[in-house]
């Protein structure tokens, strides 16, 4: 399906393609290190699993960065 | 008149742009900055700050100055090992502008202290190392309504992001909460290239100098992420988010609470 994913249009394979799917796909280690939002909504962690993304969606995964080296 | 000669040149570079000058040099003097950090981020921000003629900048840490913050905390010399980080960085800005006040204050920012703080001044940079901290500093800003910046860098990589409160995202709008401990690794379990921590804390600068002045268009409802391996920059758009807990419609958070391994509790 087709995806905007962090700016880029991507062509992924498969259909009914979940958040965690696309977490996989991207290779995020793991999904406590990003925050998602989809067309631009936050979405919840619990909802990763659950939330089935439509032809054309944008998804955006913001890595937390906590250091401000001390 | 109320610059000397001397004030004039120091400050001519600013004074001859035309976005900027006399009047905006003049909101500089005026303004109140405090940088949140005496740290990567920090130190780069308070000393361009000082060098811009911020009238008065409060700087806030409670560590002192380590061998290995000496590759990226640039306001620390090797001599000002094991001294205050705010003492430090306050001798530092004061040699660069002797005519500035600084207020150091050393002391761990928590939930039951923070909003006094932020409350005196214009615009607040955060430069703190962890979540807890970051989501205090957002929290605190958006109860007060005092604009600030948001950073954090991370090996290559840097972010940040300006908060005009109730105006503009929040960064709880789109981080929501600070992730599980350990989940993210920190600058000291991680690494950091020295130079990132400049190139953010100097966008941080220039975000409170274009707030004080009054010109272009703040980094406001966007994220700047980048990464500095491939040179990359990109900034991605975000919005206040109704559901927001801090600064939404209904929000759920009206009072601070530290979060476990807060400031208050951290020792380094």
């Amino acid at each position: 399906m087709k995806l905007t994913i962090n700016g880029e249009a991507r062509e992924i394979a498969g259909d009914r393609l979940t958040v965690m799917d696309v977490l996989k796909e991207q290779k995020v280690e793991s999904p406590d290190m990003v925050a998602v939002q989809v067309n631009g909504a936050f979405v919840a962690r619990p909802q990763y699993d659950d939330l089935v993304l439509a032809e054309n969606d944008t998804v955006e995964f913001l890595y937390f960065m906590g250091g401000g080296a001390a | 008149m109320r610059y000397s000669e001397a004030q004039l040149e120091r400050y001519s570079r600013h004074i001859i742009l035309q976005e900027v000058g006399l009047e905006g040099q003049e909101k500089i003097s005026d303004a109140k900055v405090l940088i949140i950090g005496a740290g990567g981020l920090g130190a780069p921000a308070a000393l361009y700050l000082a060098a811009a003629g911020i009238g008065t900048i409060g700087i806030v840490d409670n560590d002192r100055v380590d061998i290995s913050n000496l590759q990226r905390q640039i306001a620390h010399f090797t001599d000002d090992i094991g001294r205050e980080k705010v003492i430090s960085a306050a001798a530092k800005m004061k040699a660069i502008n002797p005519e500035i006040t600084v207020n150091p204050l050393e002391m761990l920012l928590c939930a039951d202290n923070i909003r006094a703080v932020v409350r005196d001044y214009d615009f607040v940079i955060d430069g703190t190392d962890n979540f807890p901290t970051k989501f205090l500093v957002n929290d605190a800003c958006v109860m007060e309504n005092i604009p600030y910046s948001h950073g954090g860098i991370l090996r290559f990589d840097g972010q940040t992001m300006t908060v005009l409160p109730g105006r503009s995202a929040c960064y709880r709008c789109s981080f929501r909460q600070p992730p599980p401990a350990n989940a993210v690794p920190t600058c000291s379990q991680a690494g950091v290239l020295g130079a990132i921590a400049g190139m953010l804390g100097t966008i941080q600068a220039a975000e409170a100098l274009k707030h004080i002045i009054g010109i272009g268009q703040l980094l406001t409802d966007s994220l700047l992420t980048f990464n500095a391996a491939a040179m990359n920059f990109r900034k991605i758009p975000l919005r206040r988010q109704p559901d927001c807990p801090v600064c939404g419609a209904n929000p759920t958070i009206t009072e601070l609470v530290d979060y476990e391994q807060t400031a208050c509790a951290l020792k380094h």
